[in-house]
C-alpha cells in the first residue's frame, strides 16, 4: 500500500505528532507499506530519506502563543504537486483543525482521507466563526482515528461524529537492550521513581512516606529518583536516616532511562491522578522490570487490574510498602509480572499500533481508487 | 430603479453560487455513505465467511460449531440492507462470543499454525468490521446534518436519493480477540 502522511508542524523541531509520524512511519515501512511524509520543516538537512519538505513554516501568533505553520497558495500548491505525484492509496492526515498544511491537504485531496486528532482542546471563537469552512474540510475525511479519550472528546464536540480509539505506540525494542548503571543490580535491591519531583500528581511525596516503614524492612535498599525539579529543596526535606538511602539523577536522557529500568528492581508509578494514558508504565515492562504502580483508573487499564503489574491504593503510603514488601519478597510473583508486563507492552508496541492503522486504511480504501489532486476543491473549498 | 435590479442579480448570483456549492458538497457526502456502505458490507461479508470456516474447521466442539456455522450462515443470507441484517449480525457476534470469545478459548485456537491463521484472519475481519460500522455511520450522521437544511429541502437538492439509514448493531470485538 502506497501511503501519504501529512505533519502540520515542523519538522526541525521536536514535538510529540512529529515523533509519532515518525515512529508511524517506521513501523508501517516495516511492515512493507510505502511511506511519504509531507511536512513543513525549517532546517532541510539531514531529513529521513521518507520525508518530503513543503517549505518552511511561518511563524505567526495563533490560540494565544506563536505556532509555526505553513498556509498560503505557495504551500497549497506544493501538497497538489506531492498528492498527484505520490500515486497515493490512502493519504493520512494528522491534526486536521490546526491551520496549517493538514487542512489544505483535505481541501486538495479527492479519494480517501484518514485523519488522526492528537490533542484536547477547546473549540476557539476562530473556530466557530470559520466552522462551515473547516466543516466542508472535515466532511471529505472517511476514516477518523483519535490517540486518547480526551482527544476523542474534543472531535466529538467540535467537530461532530465518531472516532477509533488507537493510543500513541511504544518502541519496545529501544527499552529491550540496555546495561544497568555500574554496581547495579544491587543484593539489597533498588527501587526506581521517574517525573517531575515537584510536581505533586507524579506522587513523589507518597512515596517518599512509605520509605521509613520500607527502609526499616529493607535495610540496604535504594531509591533511585530520575527527573527534573528542586532537588536540593527535596533533599533537605528528608530525614537523615533516609536520605543516605536516596539517590537524585536528575533530568535523565532517554538512554540512561533504559540503564535506569535495567537497574531497578521495581518501579514505582505513585501518581495521585491526571494521567490519561502510562507510557512510561509500559516502557519499564518492555525494559523487562516490573511495576508497582497507584489504582487511577488509567494504570488498573494498562497494568490490565493487577495482570500485567502490581497495584496500590491511590495516595495510601502504608499500602505502598505493603505491596512492594510482596514484590521483593517473591522472586515468583516478579518473575510473573516480568513475563505478563513484556507480553502487555507488546499489545502497544508500534508495531501492534501500526497494524490497528492499517484496518483503518483498509476500511476507507476502494478498489481501484488512488487519492488524486481536486483542483475545485483546492479552490473553492467546498465544491464537489 | 437601476440600483435595485443590479442589486437583486447580484444576491441572486450569490444564492446561485451557494446552492451549486452545498448541492456539490451533497453529492460528495452521498458518495461517501455509498462508498463506505461497500466497504462495510465487504467487511461483514468476510467476517461471516471467515466465522463459517471457522465454525467448520473442527477446532470446536460439535455444539458450538452448529451454534456458530448457524449464526454465520444467517448473517449472510440477510446481506444488503443496512436496517434488516442489523439483527443477524448482531446474532452472529454473540455466537462468536459464545463459542470462541474469552481469552483461554482463543488461545486455543491458537495453538497449531492452521488454527493461528484462521484465527489471526478472524481477529482482523471483527476489528475491520466494526471501524468500517463506524465509519459507515459518521457518514451518515455528516450528511443527514446537510439534508436536514432547509434550503436543501426547500430545492429538493437531494433529488430521489433516499434518506440514509445508519446501521446499528452489535459488533463488540470479543474479549479473546482484543489486542489481536
Amino acid at each position: 500500500m502506497r501511503v501519504g502522511i501529512v505533519c502540520p508542524y515542523d519538522w526541525s523541531a521536536p514535538g510529540g505528532v512529529k515523533q509519532h509520524i515518525r515512529d508511524l512511519a517506521y513501523a508501517l515501512q516495516d511492515q512493507g507499506h510505502e511511506v511519504s511524509v509531507l511536512t513543513p520543516c525549517e532546517d532541510e538537512s539531514d531529513l529521513e530519506p521518507f520525508v518530503v519538505s513543503a517549505g518552511r513554516p511561518i511563524p505567526v501568533p495563533y490560540n494565544g502563543s506563536v505556532a509555526r505553520l505553513s498556509f498560503g497558495p505557495v504551500s497549497a500548491a506544493r501538497v497538489r504537486r506531492w498528492v498527484r505525484d505520490g500515486d497515493f492509496d490512502v493519504v493520512h492526515v494528522h491534526e486536521p483543525a490546526s491551520p496549517s498544511l493538514s487542512v489544505l491537504a483535505c481541501w486538495v485531496c479527492d479519494g480517501p482521507l484518514v485523519a488522526t486528532w492528537h490533542s484536547s482542546s477547546e473549540r476557539s471563537r476562530a473556530m466557530t466563526a470559520f466552522y462551515y469552512l473547516l466543516q466542508t474540510a472535515m466532511e471529505k475525511i472517511s476514516g477518523r482515528i483519535a490517540v486518547s479519550e480526551k482527544a476523542r472528546q474534543t472531535l466529538v464536540e467540535n467537530v461532530g461524529g465518531d472516532a477509533v480509539l488507537i493510543p500513541n505506540g511504544v518502541t519496545c525494542k529501544q527499552f529491550e537492550v540496555g546495561d544497568p548503571f555500574d554496581g547495579y543490580p544491587r543484593p539489597g535491591k533498588t527501587i526506581l521513581f521517574l517525573g517531575r519531583i515537584d510536581e505533586p500528581r507524579k506522587g513523589l511525596h507518597v512515596l517518599l512516606e512509605a520509605m521509613p516503614s520500607i527502609v526499616n524492612r529493607f535495610g540496604d535498599i535504594r531509591l533511585l529518583i530520575a527527573g527534573p525539579g528542586d532537588i536540593d529543596g527535596v533533599r533537605a526535606s528528608l530525614a537523615p536516616e533516609i536520605a543516605n538511602h536516596v539517590e537524585f539523577l536528575g533530568l535523565i536522557s532517554e538512554d540512561d532511562k533504559v540503564r535506569a529500568f535495567k537497574s531497578a528492581d521495581v518501579y514505582i508509578a505513585p501518581n495521585t491522578g491526571g494521567e490519561s494514558f502510562g507510557i512510561v508504565l509500559l516502557e519499564s515492562m518492555a525494559a523487562g522490570t516490573p511495576v508497582l504502580a497507584s489504582d487511577i483508573e488509567a494504570f488498573a487499564k494498562v497494568l490490565e487490574y493487577g495482570q500485567a503489574g502490581a497495584l496500590f491504593a491511590n495516595e495510601d503510603s502504608a499500602d505502598l510498602a505493603a505491596q512492594l514488601e510482596v514484590l521483593l519478597t517473591s522472586d515468583e510473583r516478579c518473575e510473573a509480572l516480568r513475563i505478563e508486563g513484556f507480553r502487555r507492552s507488546r499489545e502497544f508496541d508500534w508495531a501492534s499500533v501500526a497494524r490497528d492503522v492499517v484496518r483503518v486504511y483498509e476500511a476507507v480504501l476502494q478498489p481501484g481508487v488512488k487519492v488524486e489532486a481536486d483542483f475545485s476543491g483546492q479552490v473553492f473549498g467546498r465544491f464537489g | 430603479m437601476m440600483w435595485i435590479i443590479i442589486g437583486v442579480v447580484i444576491v441572486l448570483i450569490i444564492f446561485g453560487v451557494y446552492l451549486a456549492s452545498t448541492a456539490g458538497r451533497l453529492d460528495r457526502l452521498h458518495h461517501r455513505v455509498d462508498t463506505a456502505y461497500a466497504s462495510l458490507n465487504e467487511q461483514l461479508l468476510r467476517r461471516s465467511a471467515i466465522a463459517l470456516e471457522v465454525a467448520m474447521s473442527g477446532k470446536l466442539d460439535p455444539a458450538a460449531s452448529l451454534v456458530l456455522a448457524d449464526a454465520a450462515i444467517r448473517a449472510q443470507e440477510n446481506e444488503g440492507d443496512p436496517v434488516d441484517r442489523a439483527q443477524p449480525e448482531s446474532d452472529l457476534t454473540k455466537a462468536l462470543a459464545a463459542t470462541i470469545g474469552t481469552r483461554d478459548e482463543v488461545a486455543v485456537l491458537f495453538e497449531d499454525p492452521e488454527g493461528r491463521q484462521l484465527g489471526n484472519q478472524l481477529s482482523a475481519a471483527l476489528h475491520r468490521a466494526s471501524i468500517s460500522r463506524r465509519f459507515y455511520n459518521d457518514a451518515v450522521r455528516a450528511c443527514r446534518a446537510v439534508r436536514r437544511q432547509h434550503l436543501v429541502r426547500w430545492f429538493r437538492l437531494a433529488g430521489h436519493t433516499p434518506w440514509p439509514q445508519t446501521v446499528e448493531m452489535d459488533d463488540e470485538v470479543p474479549e479473546g480477540f482484543e489486542g489481536r
